[in-house]
């Protein structure tokens, strides 16, 4: 349904160019949800906001790839043909609801907006529309809340609110960027489980871009592993946590603490820092970082290798990682 | 909200009687003669004198005297100048004036300023955003009488576009005077209203709105102007108590009959009792407006609303 | 999210007032600013320099002579040389706004630092007192402080000065105090200042060499446009006849002089509004410059 692929951004700023996504391919069909996985600075947001057409440009610069929704390529498409997608067919949420919602304005009005100006309703329509969807995401007394500001909702109610925005032109799909970073760990629970079920009752695409991996096993399809503006391992989750295909996933599945760990062992941890997208490293952008590097490895980029169907790593020895 | 207002109202009282007591302070309670320099160059008449004193209880304790003259103001008696007018009268005759003048320099202050400072903050770095920089620069740095006199005397005496004085304070008439009391506070607007534009068009909220699919033209015009503007609306609240109290050189220079015309001829008379009654009036008003746009705030900013 | 670009680690780091240092170098308005700054300090201190003539000799004869070439501004109505006027005018000028702005900065800044670290009680008065002088209309209370010190008669130069100096420090301390305060709120929030107290640091310790260093910037940039508009104040108060006025000569006096024959006489009037001006926007774009630079968020 929508499909991603090869896409290639630039930053230019007066520090240089940064090569911020490196050919970066997925795809997400209906009723499917496609975690994207990755350490701030791996692009991860970047594609999402790439999809959505709303990068900064300046200084973000796309130079090469495709994105399509339905089989229409979207990149070429026209601005209002672009503008037409956005919220009708792929959705966007965002990380911090209380930045993310217009302070100075109702959440009804927020909600409400999108209904009369795209779908031509009434103000009493999108009115009573505006209270089923936040009836739908759970929020308690929706009458009153619907005349209220982003910033009398508690954290977690105001991402639901947030959450029914996005659904307001009942998109196809949704993008999800770190919805659960910023609030509690039992909110975050209320939060996935309200997304899994919308996604069921609507067959929904969901894009989860998230860096936590604890978030990742229970919701996750499939998993796409970024690194430094590449996908460098694709997976069904099972598969993915059973046997990962990539060093770098490898390491961050190492350096969770596990509950049967003995108490005395230290906290793994992946030695270096990820690199400068202004001077990624020849070869694998992995490997000063990587236990099992080779001489290859800081010369020739790794291909994207198929480990299996639905499967995928780009290392050069990718076929020995999932042996472990 | 109305335990806002309240709260705000009685923070003011104190300031107000600070205020006027410290005026009344410097023009009254200096040590020496209170008199002296109060009637121009001459000695006051014995009858002034004698009726002064008593008026303003000069030969009671300072607070007493305070109290009595605060009891004056509030039945409307602000004392007689030295040529035994009414100073109330004067006042209220002049207000209307200031207050035409003081608001068509808001008009333009306004349309001007925040045009140009949107217009500007949308575009970074072009060429006008340059130009609204240089200019507005220009326009901090040099005094409104300078502004005023080279006006006067550019379209005014050379160029004869514009008459070099007001004759009667009609709104056309004011539009001049009205634009150069502005010129300062002009830059400011616009400088204020692109930083304000600048600094929120990197918002989330303004990205969220583009995830909507909304128009361009709406999220600039609704959502990122309805917050950019909260500032500027604020300042120039407060602008129009401060050119109430500011217009006395752009009334001298283009001889408008306000109130800063009328302080104006005090100082060079050196009519003392004219002068502590206008600037009491001026402060009230000033810690007014200061009041209206604390409320005005709350109504545009619903974050401070419910605090 | 957005992505973080990792800048290129070649270079030490330099600290806040290196990067800004370095930011200022490369821009064309901070040198302008600062030769025309150093040209006007240059007249103020060696006048002789500049015109080798007596700023109040007048002769009659020449009134309102228009620029020529032995006098290269002109004279004004009661025959004065413009040019060495002018000259020796910004000897005042310079020295009122900067007197004004030390005045104010040292006692504003000291209050404001101390009510926005100590807070409670002390904060609460000093705002309220600063209130009271904000309240009051800047031209106003000039005009009646002025007005009453003035009452005593003729006064020689170092009163005049004196009394102008005064009079724009009592009205505009509010301001620095308020910017002092401020941040030094923000930075008492900060955890460095927390560690340190922790640590046991001293109160006088904590002002001196932590949180001074980092409120040092808004109050820098207030400065240097408080300058200008300091100078710009006092030559508003000579124009109104309340501020420096003979055997003083500054900017705002001659224009003072010169305004009642605008029409005959121009150039007594746009000579020293035009060194005015220029000086008064060199002090605000260095500020400007000097604010920018050393604003993390545009760079």
């Amino acid at each position: 349904m929508l499909e991603v692929e090869d896409l290639h951004v630039e930053f230019r700023t007066r520090d240089g160019v940064a090569r911020v996504l490196n050919g970066v391919s997925y795809r997400v069909a209906a009723g499917e949800t496609l975690a994207v996985l990755g350490e701030s600075g791996s692009g991860k947001s970047v594609t999402a906001q790439a999809v959505m057409g709303i990068l900064d440009t300046p200084p973000a610069f796309v130079t090469w790839g495709s994105v399509r929704f339905h089989g229409e390529e979207l990149l070429t498409a026209s601005p209002e043909r672009r503008r037409a997608v956005r919220a009708s067919g792929v959705a966007m949420i965002f990380q911090d609801a209380l930045s993310a919602l217009n302070p100075v304005f109702t959440v009804g009005f927020q909600i409400e907006e999108q209904l009369r100006l795209r779908r031509g309703m009434s103000r009493k329509d999108a009115r009573t529309r505006a209270i089923e969807l936040l009836d739908l995401v759970r929020i308690p007394s929706a009458r009153q809340r619907v005349r209220e500001y982003p910033h009398q909702f508690s954290g977690g109610m105001r991402q639901r609110a947030m959450i029914a925005m996005a659904l307001a032109l009942n998109p196809e799909v949704l993008i999800a960027d770190e919805p659960t970073t910023a609030l509690d760990v039992t909110v975050q629970a209320q939060i996935m489980d309200l997304l899994r079920e919308i996604q069921r009752e609507r067959s929904m695409g969901l894009v989860l871009i998230t860096h936590d991996l604890g978030v990742v096993a229970e919701v996750a399809d499939r998993i796409a592993v970024m690194y430094a503006g590449r996908i460098v391992e694709e997976a069904d989750a099972v598969s993915l946590f059973r046997s990962p295909g990539h060093p770098y996933t490898a390491a961050l599945m190492r350096s969770l603490p596990r509950l049967d760990s003995s108490k005395h062992s230290a906290l793994e941890t992946i030695k270096g820092l990820p690199p400068s997208l202004l001077r990624i490293p020849p070869g694998c952008p992995f490997h000063p970082r990587c236990p099992r590097a080779e001489a290859v490895c800081a010369v020739d980029v790794p291909a994207f290798v198929p480990l299996g169907p639905g499967r995928g790593s780009a290392c050069h020895f990718a076929e020995e990682v999932v042996r472990g | 909200m109305g335990r806002y207002v309240l709260r705000r109202l009685l923070q003011m009282v104190p300031v107000f009687l600070g205020t006027t007591f410290l005026i009344y302070v410097m023009v009254w309670a200096v040590p020496g003669d209170p008199f002296e320099g109060k009637c121009g160059d001459r000695d006051c008449p014995e009858s002034y004198v004698s009726a002064m004193r008593e008026r303003f209880n000069l030969d009671d304790p300072l607070l007493v005297q305070y109290a009595k003259y605060l009891g004056n103001l509030v039945r409307g008696d602000f004392g007689l100048t030295s040529s035994g007018l009414q100073v109330a009268d004067r006042i209220a005759a002049t207000f209307p004036v200031t207050l035409k003048l003081a608001l068509v320099a808001l008009a333009v202050e306004a349309v001007i300023g925040i045009t140009a400072g949107v217009v500007s903050g949308l575009r970074n770095r072009g060429f006008l955003d340059s130009l609204v920089l240089v200019s507005t620069l220009f326009l901090i740095s040099i005094p409104v009488f300078v502004t005023g006199y080279v006006v006067q005397l550019v379209f005014g005496l050379q160029l004869g576009w514009i008459s070099p004085t007001v004759t009667s304070p009609t709104i056309g008439n004011l539009i001049v005077p009205g634009f150069v009391l502005a010129s300062l506070s002009m830059a400011y607007v616009a400088r204020l209203s692109r930083a304000s534009i600048s600094e929120n068009r990197r918002a989330d909220y303004v990205r969220t709105a583009l995830a909507k699919g909304l128009p361009p033209r709406r999220v600039v015009g609704v959502h990122l102007l309805r917050n950019s503007l909260i500032p500027v609306i604020t300042f120039l609240g407060t602008d129009l108590g401060a050119f109430l109290g500011g217009a006395i050189v752009t009334e001298g220079i283009f001889n408008v009959p306000g109130v800063g015309g009328l302080v104006f001829r005090s100082i060079l008379t050196k009519d003392g009792a004219m002068v502590t009654g206008v600037v009491t009036v001026l402060v009230l008003v000033y810690l007014l407006m200061t009041l209206l746009v604390d409320l005005l705030y709350a109504v545009l900013d619903p974050r401070i609303r419910y605090d | 999210m957005t992505e973080q670009i990792v800048p290129l680690v070649d270079e030490r780091p330099r600290g806040l007032f290196g990067d800004a240092w370095h930011a200022l170098r490369r821009r064309v308005l901070f040198w302008v600013a600062v030769s025309i700054i150093f040209l006007v300090v240059l007249m103020a201190l060696f006048p002789g320099l500049f015109a080798s003539g007596d700023p109040n000799l007048a002769q009659l004869s020449r009134s309102r002579g228009a620029p020529s070439a032995e006098a290269w501004f002109g004279y004004d109505n009661q025959g004065y040389d413009i040019y060495t006027r002018v000259v020796h005018g910004a000897r005042a000028s310079i020295v009122v706004g900067l007197l004004s702005t030390v005045g104010v900065v040292l006692v504003g800044a000291t209050i404001g630092m101390f009510a926005g670290f100590y807070g409670g009680w002390l904060d609460a008065v000093v705002s309220r007192i600063a209130d009271v002088f904000v309240g009051v209309p800047f031209v106003l209370g000039a005009i009646v402080i002025l007005t009453t010190l003035n009452a005593g008669g003729d006064a020689g130069t170092v009163r005049i000065v004196a009394q102008v100096v005064l009079s724009l420090s009592v009205l505009s301390w509010p301001v620095a105090m308020r910017i002092m305060r401020s941040t030094a709120i923000a930075a008492k929030q900060q955890d460095y200042v927390k560690a340190a107290r922790a640590l046991g640091a001293s109160s006088s310790r904590i002002i001196t060499k932590h949180m001074l260093p980092n409120c040092v910037a808004p109050v820098l940039v207030y400065s240097t446009i408080a300058l200008g508009a300091f100078i710009g104040a006092e030559a508003t108060l000579s124009y109104l006849g309340i501020g420096l006025r003979q055997p003083v000569v500054s900017w705002g006096v001659m224009i003072n002089s010169a305004k009642d024959y605008l029409r005959v006489a121009p150039h007594a009037l746009l000579f020293p509004a035009g060194f005015l001006t220029a000086t008064v926007l060199a002090f605000v774009m260095l500020g400007d410059a000097v604010r920018e630079a050393l604003d993390p968020k545009l760079r």
